[in-house]
């Protein structure tokens, strides 16, 4: 008897097409295009406040019209539930905390997180001058 | 008092390494009880219908690992996949992201090796205590790995990770949390030794974190958790190193 294990072919193109987990992975790595537009946008606005004030200005006016504020309203939907959301609700898995025996409930690290998350924004917010 | 059965359709992929180029799907229809998982139906199948139909099984009870299967696509322990919770007609495979030897039966060559390789057992630096003693280890320590071996070597992970698909040098789940259980453990002395092959570029950081091994783990080890926590204790030695603080590493 002779051994002649078959290996079943896998595309390295749509291999997340397999299962849906696949397909919610891939969809959370997506965001790594928004990251990246948005550094290019930080970039060019920085370029711009470092330019003149009128270029600061149309900087400013060009990310408030119509269509960019739809964009924006929708990138930060698509972070908050592809990252914000599924990262949070992991937290306890990467740093899970051990209280003598027993492991401090996922639920106070997760809070943990929104509450930090929530300074942050307000501190940021308070940068701006919006509150 | 009667007995109820139900019928169901199993497709199973079978594939005969001597006559076979490709693998190829054979029907059985099975009268399964209600109680009945999935590899209930696959004995019945050898006992009563095909007695050529390969696969590996010992205990039915969740600890040996060996029925590990992809049913309806989705990697499991067939010993604890209950026939009620699924359609009438059921597609069994062998697990993927192996090579098949026969029928049901897969290669896992590669895996062994990789247990192997993480030094899954207490390794010692010093002189072991005297043969009237033991090593302590408080209730504390203990809690700190517990639920890593609780592994059975199913190696379903394997079966559910994309990446070790695409990528076999990745170490992958069950050895990769079986070196976390033993990093983890107060008596093992062989974190140094096993530093080495995790933070390479086939260890821990192949690992993109999709969660897929944690989710169908038969025995909630949460694999994808113990690589994560590897990921925070390698770039804190890596830290300490370029810092010149004594670590696991010095």
């Amino acid at each position: 008897m002779s051994r002649n294990p078959y290996v079943r072919p896998i595309s390295t193109t749509t291999w997340y097409m397999r299962n849906g987990r696949y397909k919610v992975y891939v969809l959370r790595e997506l965001t790594s295009f928004l990251v990246m537009f948005y550094s290019f946008l930080t970039l060019y606005g920085l370029s711009a406040l470092a330019g003149s004030a009128e270029r600061w200005d149309a900087f400013i006016a060009s990310q408030q019209s119509t269509a960019m504020m739809i964009f924006h309203g929708l990138a930060l939907v698509y972070f908050l539930f592809f990252q914000t959301f599924p990262w949070f609700k992991l937290a306890p898995k990467a740093m899970p905390v051990q209280v003598g025996e027993k492991k401090l409930p996922d639920s106070y690290i997760i809070i943990g997180h929104y509450v930090a998350w929530l300074v942050v924004s307000v501190f940021i917010l308070w940068l701006a001058g919006a509150v | 008092m009667s007995i109820r059965t139900r019928q169901i359709e199993l497709e199973v992929m079978r594939y005969d390494p001597e006559k076979d180029e490709a693998p190829w799907f054979q029907s059985y229809t099975v009268p399964c009880l209600e109680d009945w998982v999935i590899l209930d139906a696959i004995n019945y199948v050898k006992d009563n219908l095909d007695t050529t139909l390969a696969y590996r099984w010992s205990c039915h009870m969740m600890v040996c690992g060996s029925c590990g299967m992809m049913v309806n696509g989705e990697p499991v322990l067939t010993c604890k996949t209950f026939i009620r919770e699924l359609p009438d007609k059921v597609r069994i495979e062998p697990l993927e992201n192996f090579p098949i030897e026969r029928d049901l039966v897969v290669v896992l060559d590669d895996v062994m090796q990789k247990l192997h390789q993480v030094q899954p057992y207490i390794v010692r630096k010093d002189d072991p205590p005297p043969e009237d003693k033991e090593y302590i280890q408080s209730r504390g320590a203990l809690a700190k790995f517990k639920q890593l071996t609780m592994c059975v070597n199913c190696f379903v992970c394997y079966a559910a990770c994309p990446q070790y698909a695409l990528n076999k040098n990745f170490i992958g789940p069950a050895a990769l949390a079986m070196a976390h259980r033993y990093n983890r453990d107060n008596r093992d002395q062989g974190k140094s030794d096993r530093l080495d092959i995790l933070a390479d570029h086939d260890g821990v950081w192949d690992c993109s974190f999709v969660g897929a091994c944690s989710e169908v783990c038969p025995k909630h080890v949460d694999p994808a958790a113990a690589i994560q926590q590897m990921k925070v204790d390698g770039a804190l030695e890596f830290w300490k190193q370029k810092m010149g603080i004594p670590g696991d590493k010095s």
